[in-house]
């Protein structure tokens, strides 16, 4: 049984050869069997017949597939203030395990990171935990109330690489623009959870037959599709970089779309959920089915896909969003938003969109790797000579079934529990060291 | 814990999951009943040494009440817990109150909670019989069987009867248990009431909206007729409670244009002069206080029936007077 491993034996000192592997960059599309060799944590070469060092670690990867590492630029971690759901170290190995070489935290903490310390702090345990990258996202408002501009600059001198109120929307399109105008000067995205809370008046889930049924408060489509519309004008009116979170209606990727189409400067998630599962999957009441945005309707999970296959939502992430059980068993109404993601979203992404021939491989790769470092302009997604080591390696025959009992994660709120899934990660490596490695099958 | 599997199964969590004969089972059980509350000593031993908890979560003097009653009159041994003063208010989960009944063997469970699938909740957590007595918005499902059993009396069947079921259509749980019982027992089933007080979709339950009363009123054999929460006003779903009177309110000049033989039903307690003026709630097409009555009947059915009871024995168990 392949089981997780954590190995310090490489120490990012000795090369590292990745040979025989379907080598998948779609950066400098390329997509054959070949070498990667990593050294002094970067690439060093992409190729056939490369000579190893002679202290090189060699991983014979015939049969599994290479690819620049993948980044989730949406991940809580919950450290500082949610320690009992997720710490930075524990969710920085469970990005690892997941086949993520990186991640973005979102800075709605206790207290949030809205300042240069709070980046910082997050920034030093991410190093420390030694496992996927941990990239900190800055709060756009002091204490995430949507009033007043944080200090943009100094959080990105600190490492910030991006900034969002992620959880709580941006209400004032006044701030918004502010934001985005402000963040020009530091090249920055201005990520927003797109939602009018006027509008979705405290729902629990979607708005539609299923809620009607359970007597359950409901969110239309419209108060997503409403601040989607919103945040592209302000982005048109400031030509600052909006990153739309976790789109999941109909309307809301078809004005994505048709902005794109115009030149604003968007960029937007799809997430694994809203990608396979519909409202239905809350029947029951099942609190591992509670998340914002809710799960919607069909039609809207065959446009979030529409969206995803053809570019209109370029970054595919998880809200991998962990909560200690207790919380989820409640009654729904009482229940927290979210579910883990980052050890079940290659899994699940590779099954039922690749598999299920709805992307190929490269489109995967793109959407999980080369899309997300360019959205927030992090290092990695590409495998060019001289990038940073980043590379997951992934097995595409692995057949195994979620258990969150495996999980790395401190939680275990996932509706995928018991899933059947073909794909994972074997290997992941992060500068050139492996941080992540499971027994070869 | 082994358990008898009853007609109904282990819990009454809402009348959306029962057939239409096992909605009938419980009408035609609470029959028998009815007769024992018209005796001067109205009490049968059926569900003696049986303990039920009453546990309201939410404030229901009425509901309450007639559960007690039932059980009472089924000589079972009942505890009242009501969220003021209890642990709930300390911030105890429910699934920590669930382990609690679980250890204290009770064999039965009422409760009321404000949140819809409460129930349900607590059902796949404890051995014992759960009786939803009200969850949020979900399901009253002993208030929707007493509005059958009502409807039933008066009309003779349910089948091919329209019913329209008048007010906060979004918020109600009595609405719900209503539409999917007498859906499934043939009714034709209407709802009126303001837009903003109407659910998204209600229409793919098999229901017909009416948007103004007047059309409701001409079309129904019963109304239905909620009462609207003071709070609907405060959260702005209605301008004012006297301008809801104004459109939506059941009078006796708008029943005019109704048929001759139009029942009117209404959960309680009534706001008279906001949802239902006077003197249509006094007056000979109301049934309010049959419902009351037939509560108490329809609640010592379910309760019979969930600790293993049938509908033939119930017939007997009515002759066996407690000596
Ligand atoms: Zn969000």
């Amino acid at each position: 049984m392949r089981g997780p491993l954590l190995t310090r034996e490489s120490d990012g000192h000795q090369p590292l050869m990745l040979k025989g592997g379907r080598v998948v960059d779609p950066s400098q599309g390329l997509d054959e069997v070949t070498d990667v060799l990593l050294a002094d944590g970067v690439v060093e070469a992409v190729g056939t017949g490369l000579g190893a060092p002679d202290d090189a670690r060699i991983v014979e990867c015939a049969g599994h597939v290479v690819t620049s590492g993948l980044i989730d630029v949406h991940v809580h971690l919950r450290e500082p203030g949610g320690e009992h759901k997720e710490t930075i170290l524990t969710g920085a190995r469970a990005a690892a395990a997941g086949g993520f070489t990186a991640v973005c935290a979102m800075p709605n903490t206790d207290p949030c990171v809205d300042d240069p310390a709070s980046v910082g702090f997050v920034l030093a345990a991410g190093q420390r935990a030694g496992a996927a990258r941990v990239y900190p996202l800055g709060c756009i408002s002091v204490g995430q109330k949507g009033e007043r501009l944080t200090e943009v600059g100094e959080m990105v001198e600190a490492g910030a690489v991006a900034i969002t109120d992620d959880g709580c929307p941006v209400m004032d399109s006044g701030l918004m623009r502010l934001a985005l105008e402000y963040a020009r000067i530091f090249d920055i995205a201005v990520a927003d959870h797109p939602e009018d809370l006027g509008l979705s008046r405290h729902g629990v889930m979607n708005e539609g037959l299923v809620a009607t049924r359970l007597g359950l408060r409901g969110k239309p489509n419209a108060s997503e599709d409403a601040h989607v519309l919103r945040d592209l004008m302000v982005a048109e009116l400031t030509g600052g970089h909006v990153h739309l979170q976790h789109v999941s209606t109909r309307t809301g990727v078809e004005a994505i779309r048709r902005a794109k189409e115009r030149g604003v400067r968007v960029t937007a998630e799809a997430t694994p959920h809203h990608l396979l599962l519909t409202d239905e999957a809350v029947e029951g009441y099942r609190t591992d089915a509670k998340m914002n945005p809710p799960l919607r309707s069909a039609a809207d999970v065959e446009a979030v896909r529409a969206g995803l296959k053809d570019g209109t939502l370029d970054v595919l992430a998880t809200d991998h969003a962990p909560h200690h059980y207790d919380e989820k068993e409640q009654p729904f109404d009482d229940a927290p938003n979210g579910i883990v993601g980052l050890e079940t979203s290659l899994g699940l992404v590779h099954t039922h969109l690749v598999r299920g021939g709805l992307i190929d491989l490269p489109t995967m790769v793109e959407r999980m790797s080369v899309a997300p470092a360019r959205a927030f302009g992090l290092s990695g997604g590409t495998l060019r000579k001289g990038s940073a080591g980043d590379v997951t390696v992934m097995d595409p025959e692995a057949r195994w079934t979620v258990r969150t009992e495996h999980f790395l994660s401190k939680s275990r709120n996932t509706p995928f529990e018991g899933w059947d899934l073909v794909g994972r990660a074997v290997l992941t490596v992060v500068g050139g060291r492996i941080v992540w490695e499971a027994g070869w099958g | 814990m082994s358990r008898l599997v009853s007609d109904l199964g282990k819990d009454l969590v809402g009348l959306e999951p029962l057939s239409a004969n096992q909605i009938r089972t419980v009408l035609d059980t609470a029959e028998p009943f009815k007769e024992i509350s018209e005796r001067p000593i109205k009490k049968v031993p059926v569900l003696r040494g049986k303990t039920i908890v009453n546990l309201f979560f939410e404030p229901s003097t009425r509901t309450r009440v007639s559960f007690e009653f039932a059980e009472k009159r089924l000589s079972a041994d009942t505890v009242n817990v009501t969220a003021a003063g209890s642990s709930v208010v300390k911030g105890e989960t429910l699934v920590d109150t669930a382990r609690n009944m679980e250890a204290m063997r009770i064999d039965m469970v009422v409760m009321r909670h404000i949140a819809s699938g409460a129930a349900r909740f607590l059902a796949e957590r404890i051995p014992s019989n759960v009786i939803n007595a009200g969850d949020g918005w979900h399901e009253h499902p002993t208030q929707g069987l007493l509005d059958l059993l009502t409807i039933r009396d008066h009309k003779g069947r349910i089948e091919g009867t329209r019913v329209c079921i008048v007010g906060d259509i979004l918020h109600s749980r009595v609405a719900r248990s209503n539409i999917y019982g007498l859906l499934k027992l043939g009714a034709e089933v209407g709802v009126c009431g303001p837009p903003t007080l109407l659910p998204v979709g209600i229409q793919e339950l098999g229901v017909q909206v009416f948007r103004r009363v007047e059309e409701a009123i001409e079309w129904a054999d019963v109304l239905n007729v909620l009462r609207l929460q003071l709070e609907r006003m405060q959260s702005g779903f209605v301008p004012s409670l006297r301008e809801y009177n104004r459109f939506y309110g059941v009078s006796s000049a708008r029943l005019e244009r109704a048929r001759e033989d139009l029942l009117i039903l209404h959960p309680g307690p009534i706001n008279r002069g906001v949802e239902m003026d006077s003197d249509v709630a006094d007056g000979p097409r109301s049934v309010i206080l049959n419902q009351v009555t037939n509560g108490v009947a329809v609640r010592m059915a379910v309760l019979y029936l969930l600790a293993g009871g049938t509908p033939e024995t119930a017939e007997s168990a009515k002759h066996a007077a407690e000596s």
